[in-house]
């Protein structure tokens, strides 16, 4: 569904990412380990369109997107949850929806809008029940749940996540990753950044890690999860600590 | 059957796409943890970076057999001990050992591909395989005994020798795959003749034969006289062990694990890639070993690429059998000598031995080669002139095929040593 090759990014003189290559398969949940300042944010970036790829190819569906637009890409099928859920705060949450299905709205025929809504309040009730609540009154993870439902409002195949379980209490964390094998159920395509990276191998097949803008490992889950160096640098065990226990 | 068809079936621009994925992974692992790999991109002015396509591999220096030994024992292992969890060694068969590590990951990788061959070659969880490779340091015991686990047969971890008990275990227990090497499942045929055993009592069918070049002729040899169907496979310890490639049941050549190898075909002198097909040098670079990966390793193993699609519906390409090893190839005279290209012509002759010998002197300036050949009893009762009329043919065959004169030499059966490992066909005298 996605194949990336070379993908060089980054920020005026500033390069972040190099000779990036990955792929996702349609139905997967591919996640995006690194540590700060890797490069997880320029990639999704990149491949939304918000970043200008210097280099490289990102193919979607058989095209190469890298020179594309963001709404082009968007309407293309790939839209992105961004980093800390950017939620449009003075408006409502309905109000939110909509605009996130704005790309599709005069092309879909009428009433589109309306079922994309609801299949939205479907997966979020709490949302319905906030419906006419601004969404900067919302709680972190209602905000997230929104912003997860916006980027569905425009029908996407591949939905890109960056950092969804960011300053979420751990239940919450929890309550959204069971939304994303949710939505991969119901036949989306995950590409999810994390830096929970215990979290988010637990339900994805594959991942890559990300280092200093280069992919330095990637496997099944299970190998990341297996691998000493991604145990050490990312789920927290401190291997040299339990040697002298 | 397959093992893992989404990735054995991978069209050709996904599993290009995969090799691509993890070649630069594994090279920027390779240059940050292996001072050795570091050296010697940095002295070529190699950046991991600057890797965008899978053909700038071959800018990449060779590692050879000389570079593990330089570095003996770990000093090309790509992660610390603690995280190792198996050590191998090669055989030596052409000098002094190398060391190889696997961590937890590798060992299931390995037990993985293994897995993919046995399937490959036959094998489901409804069988009883007799592993008859040497177990311990020799990576084929232990690699093919995860594997053939791994698939869920009923595993029994025999090793070599002792052909008797082979024998009757194979009876007892109902054996119905035999995995060992080519000369070996010889000798258990021999041994089983001797013993008046009828193959037909016997519950084997099926074979997997590797660890040493051998001929389509000796597999039809194999076939025949153990009434199974006889396949090849293919791995170096070096690179992993048993199951970097292995033939289906099509017996058209070995399905290279490419998702894991990358694989080239080299000429041996100028280090050039050859024309696809034509014979060379087997090049490999690992894509996900973790331990020990290694880069562009020369592996001096003769063959060719066959990129036919096969019956069998595997996209990964084959190699043709393995024909020989550069260490083994001859030069008599000036001319390239394979001790495959001798089999082959023995096989054809009505009289020989799957057992011969070369062994190569040097008088003066002057190659003499000469080829030791075991001969079936009645040769030798038969008057003198029917013998040299024998041994003329067989001159007259070699001669022809191999383009230079060589001397022959027929002995009784079992004079030429057997092996219980691997055979030991060149004996090469010359001293230089």
């Amino acid at each position: 569904m996605l194949k990336i090759r070379n993908l060089d990014s980054g920020y005026g003189r500033l390069k972040v990412l190099r000779k990036v290559s990955m792929h996702i398969a349609p139905g997967e949940i591919v996640t995006i380990i690194g540590a700060n300042g890797a490069g997880k944010t320029t990639l999704l970036n990149t491949i939304a369109g918000l970043l200008r790829a210097r280099e490289g190819e990102i193919i979607f569906d058989n095209r190469d997107i890298s020179r594309l637009p963001a709404e082009k890409v968007v309407f293309l099928g790939c839209s992105l949850v961004p980093e800390g859920r950017q939620v449009f705060a003075s408006m409502t949450v309905k109000e939110n929806l909509l605009l996130g299905g704005y790309i599709r709205q005069r092309r879909e025929r009428k009433g589109a809008m309306k079922a994309g809504i609801e299949k939205v309040y479907g997966l979020f009730p709490i949302l319905m029940e906030r419906e006419k609540q601004l969404a900067g009154t919302l709680s972190g993870g209602e905000q997230q749940m929104l912003a997860i439902g916006r980027s569905l409002m425009a029908q996407p195949r591949l939905v890109m996540m960056d950092e969804p379980s960011m300053g979420l209490a751990p239940l919450i964390v929890k309550n959204i990753f069971s939304i994303i094998v949710r939505l991969r159920e119901e036949g989306n395509t995950v590409l999810l950044v994390e830096q929970n990276a215990k979290a988010s191998l637990a339900i994805a097949d594959r991942g890559y890690v990300l280092e200093t803008g280069r992919i330095v490992l990637q496997g099944t889950s299970e190998e990341l999860l297996m691998n000493k160096d991604v145990q050490r640098a990312y789920l927290g065990r401190d291997l040299d600590v339990e040697m002298k226990i | 059957m397959y093992w893992e068809q989404e990735y054995e079936c991978m069209d050709r621009e996904g599993l290009q796409q995969l090799q691509l994925e993890r070649l630069q992974a594994n090279l920027h692992r390779v240059y940050l943890n292996v001072p050795f790999y570091r050296r010697k991109f940095d002295a070529k002015g190699i950046d991991p970076d600057d890797f965008t396509s899978l053909r700038d591999i071959e800018r990449l220096p060779f590692t050879t057999k000389d570079d593990l030994r330089d570095n003996y024992p770990y000093g090309l292992f790509a992660v610390p001990l603690r995280e190792v969890v198996r050590i191998h060694a090669s055989s030596g068969t052409t000098g002094m050992s190398t060391v190889v590590g696997y961590t937890k990951n590798d060992i299931k990788t390995w037990s993985n591909l293994v897995a993919r061959v046995l399937s490959a070659g036959g094998i489901t969880k409804d069988d009883v395989v007799q592993i008859a490779f040497n177990y311990g340091l020799f990576t084929g015991g232990l690699g093919i005994h995860y594997g053939a686990e791994r698939v869920g047969a009923s595993v029994i971890p025999i090793s070599s020798g002792n052909t008797r008990r082979q024998i009757k275990i194979m009876q007892d227990f109902k054996t119905t795959a035999l995995i060992c090497t080519p000369s070996y499942s010889l000798l258990i045929a021999d041994a089983l003749k001797e013993a008046g055993v009828n193959i037909n009592s016997l519950s084997l069918k099926y074979g997997l034969f590797g660890a040493e070049p051998w001929s389509e002729r000796m597999r039809q040899e194999i076939q025949e006289r153990l009434k199974i169907v006889a396949t090849d496979n293919y791995g170096l310890s070096e690179v992993m062990g048993p199951g970097v490639a292995g033939e289906c049941l099509e017996r058209q050549g070995l399905h290279v694990n490419e998702d894991h190898f990358l694989v080239e075909v080299v000429d041996p002198e100028t280090l050039r890639p050859v024309p696809v097909g034509e014979v060379g040098e087997l090049v490999v670079t690992t894509l996900t070993k973790e331990a020990f990966p290694v880069i562009r390793f020369r592996t001096r193993d003769l063959t060719r690429f066959i990129t036919e699609p096969c019956p069998c519906g595997r996209t990964l390409v084959k190699m043709g059998r393995v024909m020989g090893r550069t260490d083994d190839m001859l030069i008599v005279r000036g001319v390239n000598v394979f001790p495959s290209q001798i089999e082959a012509i023995l096989f054809d002759i009505e009289g020989t031995e799957p057992h011969y010998q070369i062994m190569v002197e040097r008088e003066g300036n002057l190659d003499d080669a000469t080829v030791l050949i075991e001969v079936s009893e009645s040769i030798f009762f038969d008057e003198m002139k029917k013998q040299n009329e024998f041994v003329d043919l067989i001159k007259r065959r070699l001669a022809s095929e191999l383009g230079i004169s060589v001397e022959v030499k027929l002995v009784e059966r079992k004079t030429l040593e057997r092996a219980e490992g691997k055979a030991k066909r060149v004996i090469d005298k010359r001293k230089y």
